[in-house]
């Protein structure tokens, strides 16, 4: 019995929510004897052993035709084939973008159970947690199937280093065009930016930055701390940034480090997004504005005014 | 042109979120239910397609009788016909089996569904969906247009979006920036008193999730206040204090 991780990549560069996976599974295996492999698909230029070291003991190179782009319909496939192959009884698979379009497609080829949005190791009744009500509330969830998948929020689980040395296996299975119907035509992607969902620090801004013109100070600051950038509903409304900023109830579900949110006065859906941060930091001219209610450290003061010496310290800190 | 609108009914986004029975019920009081957001969105887009097709919408629903005012308000929204399986959404799988039985029986050509629904957040349906079905699916999709009878959509990827082309039928889920959800007009409510809503009963297959219990998060210790004439300090606790930066 086995636990099979997808192990993604973008263009050979294993993602961080790769490596929590691959962690979280080896942690649940040493709980239940069982053995990780990752599982890595089309061509990988980076080392294979890195995956080793945050837990897989076996990783199974999957390439082949109509391999190297993704595509949900190719992907569940070869995730379902290698974890029959390998009998798996648990698939871990990240809650990316891509995660999320394979994960249901592959509990149903397996007919298991899947729960998706996993923040911690199931208890012994095999309940796991999962977020709730848009991180207004967390759930604990059982699957009663014997195959399970759940799909892990990123975030969520702090990358060990096992140090272990993986098996490496490199096998080809190739995918029929006729069993793709979808194409992809065009790709685009902001280069050089943190995902938001994967950033450690994030720095916000709301409505009190009163226009799109000033958003060069959120990201001076954010370059400076290595932090991604985000915003609230208001903002992404009135399009001053793009939508794949907002973070809140009905945008992005975010749990960094660090959520430095200024000139937000925290709308309860806006919470949602944020609550399960480390530490939040809440710059607000309104000393009244309910954020600093769910805030670590507050600043009352104009963003104009707060941004500049943030600046200033950060790239003192840099030196 | 068929179009099949999966609609979830869930807490107003406003809603105090609480539990009873030793935290293992949602408790509803005083909690006003609407249709999903996300899925508004897919309702609008559905009709935006329908409209420039000669097509027909239809919205189905998984769900209690306590469901069908959220029901009638899709079909005033402009919906032609509407399915309630009734039964008690339990998890993702479960919802959508019932679904897909539907779907099976009635060949549409596109099914649409929200990115997730705001109370369980799993995000599920669109993908079950479309193994269940043995159809393409495409997930958090923020354009959809039909030319050529193929469907070009843009989906969002990390730190960026990816444009697809896909043959029907398929499934996609929808994310902010679709469209502007529309609002029922005065002639859409009468209408949809008498717009057909039928009840189907649901197939007894098993759920396999079971939620054991819920918690709330756990309050904040309170903040720490720094001098506005002092920030810096903010990102000096950060590194001292905190040792996060």
């Amino acid at each position: 019995m086995s636990i099979i991780v997808f192990a993604e990549h973008d263009k050979g560069t294993f993602k961080k929510s790769s490596f929590e996976a691959l962690t979280y599974a080896q942690d649940l295996a040493a709980t239940k004897n069982l053995a990780v492999t990752a599982v890595v698909i089309g061509a990988a230029n980076s080392n294979l052993n890195e995956l080793g070291n945050h837990g897989a003991n076996k990783v199974i190179s999957v390439k082949g035709n109509n391999l190297d782009t993704f595509s949900a319909e190719a992907f569940s496939h070869v995730m379902a084939k290698v974890a029959g192959d390998e009998n798996a009884s648990i698939v871990i698979i990240s809650n990316t973008y891509s995660g999320k379009s394979i994960a249901p497609r592959v509990a149903v080829k397996l007919g298991a159970g899947i729960i998706s949005g996993v923040i911690s190791l199931p208890k012994d009744d095999f309940s796991v947690k999962k977020t709730a009500y848009s991180n207004k509330a967390m759930a604990f969830v059982k699957l009663k199937s014997d195959k399970k998948v759940f799909s892990l929020v990123p975030n969520s689980y702090e990358v060990k280093n096992f140090g272990l040395s993986a098996e490496i296996k490199e096998i080809t299975m190739d995918i029929d065009s006729s069993a793709i119907h979808t194409k992809s035509l065009n790709i685009s992607k902001a280069s050089g930016k943190i995902p938001l969902t994967e950033a450690e620090i994030v720095v916000s801004g709301g409505r009190g930055m009163k226009g799109p013109e000033n958003w060069g100070l959120i990201e001076e600051l954010a370059g400076l701390l290595g932090a991604a950038t985000a915003c609230s509903k208001p903002v992404s409304d009135m399009d001053w940034r793009p939508h794949e900023e907002h973070v809140g109830q009905t945008g992005i579900t975010i749990k960094p480090n660090v959520y430095i949110a200024i000139g937000i006065s925290g709308a309860i859906q806006h919470l949602a997004g944020v609550s399960s941060s480390k530490v939040i930091c809440v710059i607000n001219k309104d000393a009244e504005a309910p954020f600093f209610k769910a805030a670590d450290y507050g600043i009352v003061g104009d963003a104009f005014e707060i941004l500049p010496q943030l600046i200033a310290r950060a790239k003192l800190l840099k030196n | 042109m068929r179009i099949l609108v999966c609609i979830s009914v869930v807490p107003d986004t406003t809603s105090k979120i609480t539990f009873k029975d030793s935290n293992t019920k949602f408790n509803t009081e005083g909690v006003q239910f609407i249709i999903n957001p996300y899925d508004e969105l897919a309702l609008t887009k559905a009709l935006e397609i329908a409209e420039s097709n000669n097509g027909t919408v239809t919205v189905i629903n998984v769900g209690l009788a306590d469901a069908e005012p959220s029901i009638r308000k899709a079909l005033a929204i402009g919906a032609n016909d509407a399915i309630r399986v009734n039964a008690e959404p339990k998890d993702a799988l479960f919802v959508a089996t019932q679904i897909a039985k539907i779907a099976k029986e009635n060949n549409y050509d596109i099914i649409l569904t929200g990115r997730e629904s705001i109370d369980f957040n799993g995000g599920l349906v669109c993908g079950l969906l479309g193994e269940l079905l043995n159809i393409p699916s495409i997930n958090v999709v923020t354009k959809l247009e039909l030319q050529n009878g193929k469907i070009i959509a843009s989906r969002d990827i990390d730190g960026g979006h990816e444009e697809l082309e896909c043959s029907i039928p398929c499934v996609l889920s929808a994310q902010k920036d679709l469209c502007e959800p529309r609002i029922p007009n005065m002639r859409g409510i009468m209408s949809a008193r008498t717009k057909p809503l039928v009840v189907n009963e649901p197939l007894s297959e098993n759920d396999y999730a079971e939620y054991v219990s819920f918690e709330l998060p756990e309050p904040k210790q309170g903040v720490k206040m720094i001098d506005a004439a002092n920030a810096g300090e903010l990102l000096d606790l950060l590194r001292n204090e905190k040792k996060l930066i």
